[in-house]
C-alpha cells in the first residue's frame, strides 16, 4: 500500500463562491484504492462542494486535490475527470444521448478511444450494472432504477479510478435500491458516495466522513460512527426510525 | 421524478419503423435527395401551360417512393397539417389580387391570383409531403446523424439532439405542474387564470434552464470538449446515392421535358 499513491488526496482544501459565500474550511481527505467511503452531512454541509473540486469543475481555492498522484489542474483536466468518475443525482441531467449505447459511449469516445475498445467498454460497463440488453433503448423508456444504474455505466466505461455517487439511493423503490447496491457492491473501484441514506451507508461503505459547515467532523468505521448519537445529533444526521446499526451485520 | 414513460412524443411520432428499401437508405443521402427534390419543385415556373401536369408527375412520383416505403396515404395526409397556414394564404389570394378576373361559383376571382395561389399549394404540399416521407421513413436520431454528416454545424446539432431527448422529460414536468395546479381545485377557465399559468411558464423555463446547467456540468464531467463524439460512420457508396437521388432526378426530368416541349 505504501508504494501506490491514494486514490483520492484532498489537502486542506479550503473555497468561497464568487458571491462570498465559504462553503470549504479546509478539507483533508484520502482515500486508499479500492476503499469505499460514505459522506455524510447536513444540507449546506459543502459535500457537492467537495464533490466538484475532485474532478476539476471547481477550482481556484486553497488546497490541493490529487487524484491517483495526479494533481487537478488545467493541463490535466480531461485524465483527471477520466480517473474521477461522477454519478449526479438525476439520471435524466446524466444520461443526454438519445439512447443508452450512445450515452456510455459518451465519455470513451471523448477520450479518443478507438471505436472498437468503445464497443467493447460499453458492453462491459452495461454488464456491470446489469444492463446489457437496454443498448439501443431510449433513457426515457427505461424505469427510474434502471436509468441511475445505466449512469453508473456511463461514468464505468471510462474505467475510472475513483466512482462517486451523488444520492444514489434517492427516488429508488426497495427492490431498485438493493439491486444498485449489489452492482455498486460488486465493482472494484474506490468508492465515495455522497448520501443522507445512512443504512445505506452502513450496507455499502466501511467508512464514513462527515462534513459539517465546510470541515470534516469525523473519519472512521461507519458503524461506530452511527452508533455515535452526539455525533449524530450535532449534525443533523439521523438514522431511520427503529433502525439499530449495531444489530445489523 | 416519477419514471414518467411518456410515450415516444410529438417527435417521434412520425417515424413509421421499417425495413423497406427507403427506410435503408443512409440518412443524409435522404436528406439531400428531398432539398433537391424541393428545390425541383420550386424551379417549376408558375405560369407554364405545362405547370399543373408536371405537379402532377411529382405527386405520381412521391406516392411511388410512399408505396415502396409501404407508407400509408392516411399517414402522409396527417403530415400535411403542418401546411394549414400556407393554405389560408393561397385561398386568400384569389381574392385580394388584381388584374383579369374570372367568375368562379358566384364569386369574381383574380386570374394571376388564382394561378399563383393553386402553385404556392401545389408547391407546398409536394413539398411538405417528401418531408413527410423523409420524416416517416429515418428515424430522428438518425437524422441527426445526417445533418451532421452534411457538416450542419454541431451545435444545431446538438440543440437538436437534446430538444429530442427532453421533450418528454420537460412534458413530464409540465404534467406534473397541471396536476399539482388542479389537485388544488385550479380551473384554467377563469381569465384570473392568466396570472397563474404565466408565472407556471416561467417557472418551467427556469427548471428546464437550471437542467440544461445540470446537464452541460455531467458533460464536462465526462470529457465534453465542444463537440457530440459520433460513432462509426458508414462509407456510402455510389449505389446508395443514385438510389436515393433517384427521386429529384427523376423530378429533375419532368422539369427538363417541360421546359423543352412546353
Amino acid at each position: 500500500m505504501s508504494t501506490s499513491p491514494p486514490s483520492l488526496l484532498v489537502d486542506d482544501l479550503a473555497f468561497a463562491y464568487p458571491d462570498g459565500h465559504q462553503a470549504l474550511y479546509g478539507v483533508d481527505l484520502r482515500l486508499e484504492p479500492g476503499e469505499r467511503v460514505a459522506l455524510l452531512g447536513p444540507n449546506g454541509a459543502g459535500k457537492t462542494t467537495l464533490v466538484m473540486h475532485l474532478n476539476g469543475i471547481l477550482r481556484g481555492g486553497r488546497g490541493r486535490v490529487e487524484v491517483a498522484g495526479l494533481p487537478v489542474e488545467e493541463r490535466n483536466l480531461q485524465e483527471v475527470r477520466r480517473r474521477v468518475g461522477i454519478v449526479f443525482q438525476d439520471p435524466d441531467d446524466q444520461l443526454f444521448m438519445p439512447t443508452v449505447g450512445e450515452d456510455v459511449a459518451f465519455g470513451p469516445r471523448n477520450l479518443g478511444l478507438p471505436e472498437p475498445e468503445v464497443t467493447r467498454r460499453v458492453a462491459e460497463a452495461l454488464a456491470a450494472v446489469d444492463m446489457a440488453d437496454a443498448t439501443d433503448r431510449p433513457p426515457h423508456h427505461l424505469s427510474f432504477g434502471q436509468r441511475r444504474r445505466v449512469a453508473v455505466a456511463t461514468v464505468l466505461s471510462m474505467r475510472p479510478e475513483v466512482l462517486v455517487l451523488d444520492e444514489p439511493s434517492s427516488n429508488l423503490d426497495p427492490a431498485g435500491r438493493r439491486e444498485l447496491a449489489e452492482v455498486l457492491q460488486a465493482l472494484p473501484v474506490t468508492l465515495l458516495m455522497v448520501t443522507h441514506d445512512l443504512p445505506y451507508a452502513l450496507q455499502l461503505c466501511p467508512r464514513s466522513v462527515v462534513l459539517d459547515a465546510g470541515v470534516v467532523v469525523a473519519d472512521g468505521l461507519t458503524r461506530e460512527l452511527l452508533a455515535d448519537r452526539e455525533l449524530l445529533a450535532a449534525h443533523r444526521l439521523e438514522l431511520p426510525f427503529g433502525f439499530d446499526p449495531r444489530a445489523v451485520g | 421524478m416519477g419514471a414518467g414513460h411518456g410515450h415516444g412524443g410529438g417527435i417521434a411520432a412520425m417515424y413509421v419503423p421499417g425495413s423497406s428499401p427507403v427506410h435503408r437508405l443512409e440518412p443524409h443521402t435522404k436528406l439531400v435527395a428531398v432539398l433537391a427534390f424541393a428545390l425541383v419543385v420550386v424551379l417549376t415556373p408558375v405560369h407554364a401551360r405545362w405547370a399543373p401536369a408536371a405537379y402532377l408527375a411529382f405527386l405520381v412520383l412521391l406516392l411511388g417512393v410512399a408505396a415502396v416505403a409501404r407508407i400509408t396515404p392516411g399517414r402522409l395526409l396527417r403530415g400535411l397539417v403542418v401546411e394549414v397556414p400556407f393554405v389560408f394564404f393561397a385561398v386568400l389570394l384569389p381574392l385580394v389580387s388584381r388584374g383579369p378576373r374570372t367568375d368562379v361559383l358566384g364569386l369574381s376571382l383574380s386570374e394571376s391570383g388564382l394561378v399563383a395561389g393553386g402553385s404556392i399549394l401545389a408547391k407546398a404540399t409536394l413539398s411538405v409531403l417528401a418531408a413527410t416521407l423523409l420524416a416517416a421513413t429515418t428515424d430522428p436520431r438518425a437524422l441527426l446523424r445526417g445533418l451532421d454528416r452534411l457538416r450542419l454545424p454541431s451545435v444545431l446539432v446538438q440543440i437538436l439532439t437534446f430538444m429530442i431527448r427532453y421533450a418528454d422529460v420537460v412534458g413530464g414536468e409540465l404534467r406534473r405542474m397541471k396536476v399539482a395546479r388542479e389537485s388544488r381545485a385550479f380551473r384554467a377557465r377563469r381569465v384570473g387564470a392568466l396570472k397563474v399559468l404565466g408565472p407556471a411558464a416561467g417557472s418551467l423555463f427556469i427548471r428546464s434552464y437550471e437542467r440544461g446547467e445540470r446537464v452541460h456540468l455531467a458533460m464536462l464531467s465526462r470529457g465534453y470538449t465542444g463537440r457530440l463524439p459520433t460513432g462509426p460512420v458508414a462509407v456510402v457508396g455510389g449505389r446508395s446515392w443514385a438510389a436515393a437521388l433517384s427521386l429529384p432526378l427523376a423530378a429533375g426530368g419532368v422539369l427538363a421535358a417541360g421546359s423543352l416541349l412546353g
